[in-house]
């Protein structure tokens, strides 16, 4: 998971750069463009910047987001591959390369990626016991208007029932860098997830970060969500969490900041996701727990991705209804 | 009774998967008696041949190539498919020397092959994949994607060898060879049996296009 990546079997021509040690303390924040705000956009960024530094990093694609790859494609055909509308194909392509002692990165929408050929994710990687960096875009609701076909609240539920996945929910650009490097640089299966919503802030490793100290419950919030639950509780004493890292959990940061025991998990996607390894840190500490997230039932709305956040009540008006009645009970 | 005819006797409990195991037999034995650069002392060498067994059921062929050409120890193969045995009614990559991927599940391979061929030819190496299919299997829809895309992308590193013992339901004769020619693969069809037609056919490299052979097995019964 988090040991640096053995590298190719073969002498892989050097692009000059030293790979760097343990990726949690060294990674790398050199740019060979500034940053951009839309996180897919920065997702195009990295993996190119990635393509040129290390030549053991492929990057497999099924036609979506290829205008962000034509820079990469035409400086390695070799190794940017687009499969066409293929997905099966995209996922074991990718493990192919794996195989081979390369670091495939792999894209499409979420949806596609995971829920579509999840057998090829279980068995082509896991099962087969080679790593890779899956990249899913659109996550829950990004494709507001285009219905169900395109929306993926599931994937990090589905996902987590694999064995020693690293899941990654950036919520800015600027962690999107981060991720995607971190990723790249080590071992294992890791799954990153890529939407259009961003935090204000962006926040440097992984782990809990404390964004805010109180003395009442502890409001746990991953992913892009962290705004709307900072303004929804900006006047109540409480303390606030946060972490694009999903998995694994930094259970020993919620244990150690844990005043009142009464926990709100906040993720956007499917809610109750991530219960189980906020109970298992706290197996031994009595406790309540409010699971936050996208429901269960299907919307059957379209609109904006903020009209479906609202539906879901994961806007700060929803949020503080949920947190007051749950901390007042 | 040669040596892996006596191999294949030791290993008992699966015969559910008897014909499966018997129409491989041969396309396995000439692959690595006579065509495959890879040998135990190979296994981790990148340039190595890879040979990757899609049809994963019905392995006591495989295993007793395998065992025969000295990758594992005859001891393995009584145990097989016990708690502790590395050997399974489906071969893992993780417990078994010189195997290429876990398979069991059907459609996984060639796509897989496919990957580890770009894999290779991003990296310089000019081995030869083998990927092992059966006829029944092309059912799954999987193939047809990964089969259109080596074929668009010029992978003559890969070979597919079919095993067409006519298991499928639905069978349509020719259709199999038809499928890969259209999209533009190098196509042979053979008697599954007969060793030297398998060996010309598997040692063929196409330019520029990857390479399908059809093995034909109409009999279920005594191979080699």
């Amino acid at each position: 998971m988090s040991t640096p990546r053995r590298s190719s079997p073969l002498p892989l021509r050097s692009s000059g750069e030293q790979r760097h040690g343990d990726p949690r303390t060294t990674v790398r924040t050199l740019h060979s463009r500034p940053l951009v705000h839309d996180p897919r956009m920065q997702f195009g960024r990295t993996v190119t910047d990635l393509l040129d530094e290390d030549f053991s990093v492929a990057l497999v694609y099924a036609e979506i987001s290829g205008r962000f790859f034509g820079d990469a494609e035409r400086r390695h055909p070799d190794r940017v591959v687009n499969v066409g509308i293929r997905e099966q194909l995209l996922l074991n392509v990718g493990a192919g390369f794996a195989l081979t002692g390369m670091r495939p990165v792999v894209h499409t929408f979420g949806t596609f990626l995971v829920e579509r050929a999840f057998e090829q994710i279980k068995l082509g990687y896991a099962h087969q016991g080679v790593g890779g960096v899956l990249v899913g875009g659109g996550g829950s609701f990004d494709a507001s208007a285009s219905g169900r076909t395109h929306q993926a609240p599931g994937d990090v539920a589905l996902i987590d029932t694999l064995p020693d996945v690293v899941i990654h929910a950036p919520g800015t650009a600027g962690e999107t860098d981060e991720v995607l490097r971190r990723a790249v640089a080590v071992d294992g299966l890791h799954y990153v997830r890529i939407v259009e919503q961003t935090n204000r802030e962006s926040f440097s490793g992984g782990g809990l970060h404390v964004v805010r100290r109180g003395s009442g419950g502890t409001i746990v919030v991953l992913g892009p969500v962290l705004d709307d639950v900072l303004a929804g509780t900006a006047d109540r004493d409480v303390t606030v969490l946060y972490a694009h890292s999903v998995r694994p959990f930094d259970g020993a940061t919620l244990r150690a900041v844990l005043a009142t025991p009464d926990v709100v998990l906040v993720e956007p996607w499917l809610a109750g996701t991530s219960a189980r390894v906020v109970s298992d840190a706290l197996r031994d500490v009595p406790h309540r727990l409010l699971s936050l997230g996208t429901r269960r039932t299907e919307l059957r709305h379209y609109g904006t991705p903020a009209e479906h956040q609202r539906a879901h009540g994961l806007d700060a008006g929803g949020i503080r209804r949920s947190v007051d009645s749950f901390l007042s009970a | 009774m040669d040596n892996i005819s006596r191999l294949m006797t030791l290993m008992t409990g699966d015969e559910k998967h008897d014909p499966a195991s018997y129409s491989t037999l041969d396309v396995l034995r000439v692959l690595y008696e006579r065509v495959l650069d890879v040998s135990p002392e190979t296994i981790d060498d990148p340039r190595r041949d890879r040979f990757l067994l899609s049809k994963g059921h019905g392995p006591t062929a495989y295993y007793a190539v395998l065992c025969d050409r000295g990758f594992f120890p005859e001891s393995w193969l009584e145990s097989w498919a016990a708690f502790d045995s590395p050997l399974g009614h489906h071969p893992d990559r993780n417990l078994i020397p010189g195997v290429e991927i876990s398979s069991g599940s059907l459609g996984h391979g060639l796509p897989l092959a496919v990957g580890v061929a770009l894999g290779l030819r991003a990296q310089g190496v000019d081995s030869r994949v083998v990927v092992l299919v059966g006829d029944a299997e092309l059912d799954e829809g999987s193939n047809h994607e990964a089969l259109e895309l080596a074929a668009a992308l010029g992978l003559d590193a890969l070979t597919v060898v079919v095993v067409d013992n006519r298991s499928t339901s639905y069978v349509v004769p020719g259709r199999i060879a038809e499928r890969f020619a259209t999209e533009g693969w190098l196509v042979t069809t053979v008697d599954g049996r007969d060793h030297q037609e398998l060996e010309k056919a598997l040692s063929e490299r196409g330019l520029g296009v990857p390479n399908a052979v059809v093995a034909t097995v109409l009999d279920q019964e005594e191979a080699a």
